[in-house]
């Protein structure tokens, strides 16, 4: 596998990955998504406090020549976000299951997370992405 | 046939070429197109010209024209009869400038990267703006581009706008707010300027932009004096449409706390042109970089270590954000940008002081000239930069068809763009007027009736 | 062939003067008393300060550092680098031309006015339209210019429903970038294999939403879209209307036109099409066409012919307005209209000839090394995929610095995006077979030279007086005036 997959997170279709933390998520890019993109050059957040729904946009990452959507793996509301990605956008490329999380949620319904794929499920999806 | 000068193949060149692609003809290669949908006949145009024909056609037209070399024009409100220095045709006329394309490929286009750059600076020395863009069409889409900016900053869809700023830019904004569902509300007047008051009562939390003119459409200095504070109270964005001359002389949009600053830059070297091209000038705080429209040359490095531009921030673009981009602008004044860098890298900080100087110097004798005669009237008190309203005894119609005679272009008429003020004019001073040429408009306006 | 190049500030000099300028002859008056000094600014920092042989120096050497069509071949798809007339360039600067002030009665603008109406017939003509406007000042601008008409057009109808816009997913970059600020939502069609706009899909998507279908004929892939009539049908019998992109309007003059394939609205590139230089970025010019039931809601204001005069016409009470502060870049409409009439009828459609002639016969050269996606006949253009190559190690944009190695401008790269590691080459007429046969020698020896050794590519380009630039670090960090403070 080329591509870095964690144990213990769950990760979408759109390559985002959650890490529970009690009542709370933790998200990020995946190593997939950030491979894709190249060197990212410039992060929007989101405000903390912000209401997310999952599936919808909810920050933008920006490499040289191209832009992606982050889509909110699951609905509640933003608690941190991480402000070294304003000055190190780069971070999520050196390390996007660590130090390049982008921010936290708290958790409207636990239960969504269910809808999120384990990592055996998210590998054979990669594969098959790979493929097409 | 016209134009065989420009196309190199011969007739052989061709019958190879069709070898090579495997047809019989250069007609096979058009067989894609539906017959339905083919051209019958030929197109029905004028014959074609040789070279010195065309110019002879094209001259004879141009003969017909009264122009700033045959008149001496005190037209303004917008586009001015500055004076233009030898050196920019000799620069703009250079063809690796002028028939280059974006600079996308920057290893063969630091030229003209490198001339984007030293225009951004220039235009943040001006305006006291921390970034400013390669440039927008004209002084009124940079006027609606900047209020749509202030909109995508603020997330609010409501613009006001004073009644003191161009029609022409107000024409504009109208139609780019209309289309998308923007709001727009004008800020009445109040002795040709803003009315502050009005400006108070109408803001609120929804604004998103305040768009006002300095100086104002009628060549009045604005008092920008505390604007600013009450603007930024509700988190609105405060735009300025500044005349770049004026810039020489007054207070920047910065110092007294614009956000955004636009303009015409054809002031800046830039013949008139009937209108266009001109050049749309467009800069703001760094803050609001992301929302900025058009293209941006930034600095940076090469593989060695060596510096050199290239266009920077593209995500904002049309070319990548697609349907998110922050405007649709691809072609911009590019060349018309290389000549405004050209006249203020000559004119240099002191020049442009000097022309500004002299702008006001003039506008003002002009001024007390024109107040004294019988039946004239200055629409307004105020300070004058270059150009002041001046309400006439009779139609400027009449009025400008009777100074053509002394080959003088008269000045505007503003009536039609407000109903309110009748038989109003604006007669614009720059550095190019000199004393005897105003004493022959105050002798001949004295003279009408 | 590195060539450091200080900035102007860098240069500057305190007390050097590149201007001159007259005493200022009226009466002097304190300048407190004119302008009182809390509105007065103390200097304006920073603006150099040099001779005026330095400024020529300074540009002049900035003009070398640069690549232009004077400068040899430029095959940049999709934008029409075609050789630029130096007429143009005089006829323009004419002083009856060029020092017009556009508020000037229309008795002393008559020639200004008669070349714009001339010129609006070679257009209607040329297009099949009933009017134009001159006004708008690009490509883009001509886009949303004609969005807003067609806006106008079904508003007025009472139609309030129709706000999506069709546009295959070849498109420029602009079209769905203009239909957002229209206040439009985009509706992506795909391809089919043959690169054509799929027609069913098509079909599927047109509703009473659809306010209209963008679309560029001859395709961004060169190709020409052989069921336009079908397309132009299943979206007119829907009530939606069909706008031409006319970027590739250089492939098909005096052939067809996008009047008589169904098209209501066009917008021509006259800085394509009509040769008027790109000037490094502008200015361009777009005017629009319209057929006869949306005269009505163009742009004010249209120049009509009375009795033996000219004039400005604003008597257009459901016009959506004015687009620019003026009449659009004019100074361009002059070079264009001198193209125009220096070709005629038959010049114009020698031209489109020469420029298909030219793409295929490059186009059946270059086959032989590179792969070309999608090999049907080709247009003014055709787009090659480099992914062979990328998979060797160098790419599209690589290749594209080998090329600038090599004294050629690059075809655009990685557009359109439904081809990976795209080249998309237009040659364009007025290349002779000499220089397009160079090209493609220079393209085999690249191909080469990726077999042998990619890496040696990649690294480059060697021989500009730059190398190859840090894009992220502008991007990451960026410096966007001098000095970076």
């Amino acid at each position: 596998m080329k591509y870095k997959v964690i144990e213990g997170l769950r990760y979408t279709k759109k390559h985002e990955w959650a890490r529970q933390e009690g009542g709370v998520a933790i998200v990020g890019l995946c190593d997939y998504a950030q491979d894709k993109l190249g060197e990212i050059v410039f992060v929007e957040l989101p405000d903390v406090g912000a209401v997310v729904e999952a599936g919808k946009s909810v920050a933008v990452v920006e490499s040289v020549k191209a832009v992606a959507d982050l889509y909110s793996p699951l609905s509640g509301t933003v608690t941190e976000i991480n402000e070294v990605l304003l000055d190190q956008p780069e971070t999520i490329n050196q390390d996007p299951y660590g130090e390049g999380w982008v921010y936290k949620v708290e958790m409207a319904d636990e239960a969504e997370l269910g809808n999120l794929m384990d990592k055996a499920a998210y590998e054979e999806f990669i594969i098959k992405e790979e493929e097409e | 046939m016209g134009g065989q000068h420009y196309l190199p193949l011969t007739g052989d060149d061709r019958q190879a070429m069709l070898k090579e692609i495997g047809t019989a003809s250069v007609e096979d290669l058009f067989k894609d197109i539906p017959p339905a949908v083919r051209l019958k006949g030929e197109l029905n145009m004028p014959p074609a010209l040789s070279e010195m024909e065309a110019l002879k056609h094209l001259t004879d037209l141009a003969q017909q024209n009264r122009h700033f070399q045959n008149a001496t024009s005190f037209m303004g409100a917008g586009i001015y009869d500055h004076f233009i220095p030898s050196v920019i045709k000799h620069i703009t006329g250079r063809s690796e400038f002028y028939t280059s394309y974006t600079p996308y490929q920057p290893e063969v286009s630091q030229g003209v990267l490198q001339a984007i750059f030293e225009y951004q600076t220039m235009v943040c020395q001006l305006t006291g703006m921390d970034v400013a863009n390669a440039s927008m069409y004209d002084g009124g889409t940079a006027v609606a581009e900047g209020a749509v900016m202030g909109c995508g900053a603020t997330r609010r869809s409501k613009v006001l706008v004073s009644r003191s700023v161009s029609p022409f830019y107000r024409a504009v904004l109208k139609n780019y707010f209309h289309s998308r569902g923007l709001e727009l509300e004008e800020i009445p007047l109040r002795d040709g300027c803003t009315d502050r008051h009005q400006l108070a009562a109408m803001l609120g939390d929804d604004i998103a932009t305040v768009v006002l003119q300095q100086p104002n459409f009628f060549g009045l200095v604005e008092n920008m004096s505390g604007l600013a504070d009450l603007i930024h109270e509700h988190k609105a964005v405060f735009l300025v449409a500044a005349d770049p001359i004026s810039l020489g002389l007054l207070q920047t949009p910065a110092e007294y706390g614009a956000d955004i600053v636009v303009g015409e830059g054809q002031c800046l070297g830039v013949p008139a042109s009937f209108g266009g091209p001109v050049l749309g000038i467009m800069a703001s705080r760094e803050k609001f970089i992301r929302q900025m429209p058009g293209r941006i040359a930034g600095e940076t490095v090469d593989s060695e270590g060596n510096r050199g531009f290239v266009l920077t921030l593209q995500t904002r673009e049309q070319h990548i954000r697609r349907e998110k981009a922050a405007s649709n602008i691809c072609s911009n004044e590019a060349l018309v940008a290389l000549a405004a860098s050209v006249y203020l890298a000559t004119m240099g900080s002191q020049g442009i002081r000097e022309v500004a100087e002299q702008c006001l110097r003039k506008t003002n004798y002009a001024r007390e000239q024109i107040r004294t005669l019988k039946g004239f009237n200055l629409t307004f008190p105020g300070i004058n930069f270059k150009e002041f309203a001046l309400t006439v005894p009779g139609d400027p119609t009449v009025l400008n068809r009777k100074l053509l005679e002394h080959n003088i272009l008269g000045g505007v008429d503003i009536s039609p763009f407000y109903p309110e003020l009748e038989n109003t004019m604006l007669f614009a001073f720059t550095e190019k007027r000199n004393k005897a040429e105003i004493d022959t408009l105050v002798r001949e306006l004295e003279g009408w009736k | 062939m590195r060539k450091p190049k200080a900035l102007i500030f860098e240069i500057s000099r305190p007390g050097r003067q590149g201007y001159s300028l007259p005493t200022c002859d009226v009466p002097a008056k304190p300048l407190e008393q004119l302008l009182p000094e809390p509105l007065r600014r103390s200097a304006v920092p920073g603006l150099p300060e040099l001779s005026e042989t330095e400024v020529i120096r300074h540009f002049t050497e900035l003009s070398t550092r640069n690549f232009g069509v004077d400068t040899g071949f430029y095959p940049l798809g999709s934008c029409t680098m075609k050789y630029n007339p130096k007429v143009n360039e005089e006829t323009a600067a004419l002083p009856g031309f060029a020092f017009l002030h556009p508020c000037q009665p229309e008795e002393t603008a008559q020639g200004a006015l008669e070349l714009l109406y001339n010129m609006e017939q070679g257009l209607k003509e040329l297009t099949g339209m009933e009017r134009f406007t001159l006004q708008p000042a690009a490509g883009a601008h001509g886009e949303l210019t004609g969005l807003m008409v067609i806006q106008a057009y079904h508003r007025s109808r009472g139609d309030l429903k129709r706000n999506k816009v069709l546009i295959p997913l070849s498109a420029h970059g602009t079209n769905p970038a203009t239909v957002s600020m229209a206040g439009y939502e985009v509706v992506q069609i795909p391809c089919d294999e043959r690169g054509l706009v799929d027609l069913e899909a098509l079909k599927a998507a047109v509703d009473d939403t659809t306010s209209a279908l963008m679309l560029t004929n001859p395709s961004t892939l060169g190709l020409f879209e052989e069921e336009i009539v079908e397309m132009a049908k299943a979206v007119h019998e829907a009530g939606g209307l069909l706008y031409y992109d006319g970027a590739n309007m250089n492939a098909i003059m005096g052939y067809t036109r996008p009047g008589d394939m169904g098209f209501d609205v066009v917008h021509i590139n006259i800085h394509k099409t009509f040769s008027t230089p790109h000037g490094g970025g502008g200015p361009g010019g777009g005017p629009v066409g319209v057929k006869e039931r949306l005269v009505p809601f163009l742009p004010v204001p249209l120049v009509d012919k009375r009795g033996e005069g000219f004039t400005f016409n604003y008597d257009l009470p459901e016009s959506i307005g004015k687009m620019h502060a003026f009449y659009g870049n004019f100074g361009v409409v002059v070079k264009a209209y001198t193209y125009l009439r220096m070709l005629g009828a038959d010049g114009l459609k020698q031209a489109s000839s020469d420029a298909v002639l030219n793409a295929n016969y490059l186009m059946s050269l270059l086959k032989k090394t590179y792969h070309l996606p999608y090999d049907r006949t080709c247009k003014h253009e055709f787009v090659l995929s480099a992914r062979p190559e990328k998979k060797k190690g160098a790419g599209a944009g690589d290749i594209a610095k080998a090329l600038l190695d090599r004294g050629f401008h690059p075809p655009t790269v990685y557009f359109p995006l439904i081809v990976e590691e795209a080249l998309m080459v237009e040659p364009t007429e007025t290349e002779s077979k000499e220089t397009l046969d160079a090209f493609a020698r220079t393209m085999e020896d690249i191909a080469r030279e990726i077999d042998e050794d990619a890496e040696k590519i990649v690294h480059g380009p060697y021989h500009t007086v730059v190398g190859r630039l840090d894009e992220v670090r502008a991007a990451r960090s960026p410096v966007l005036r001098w000095p970076s403070s």
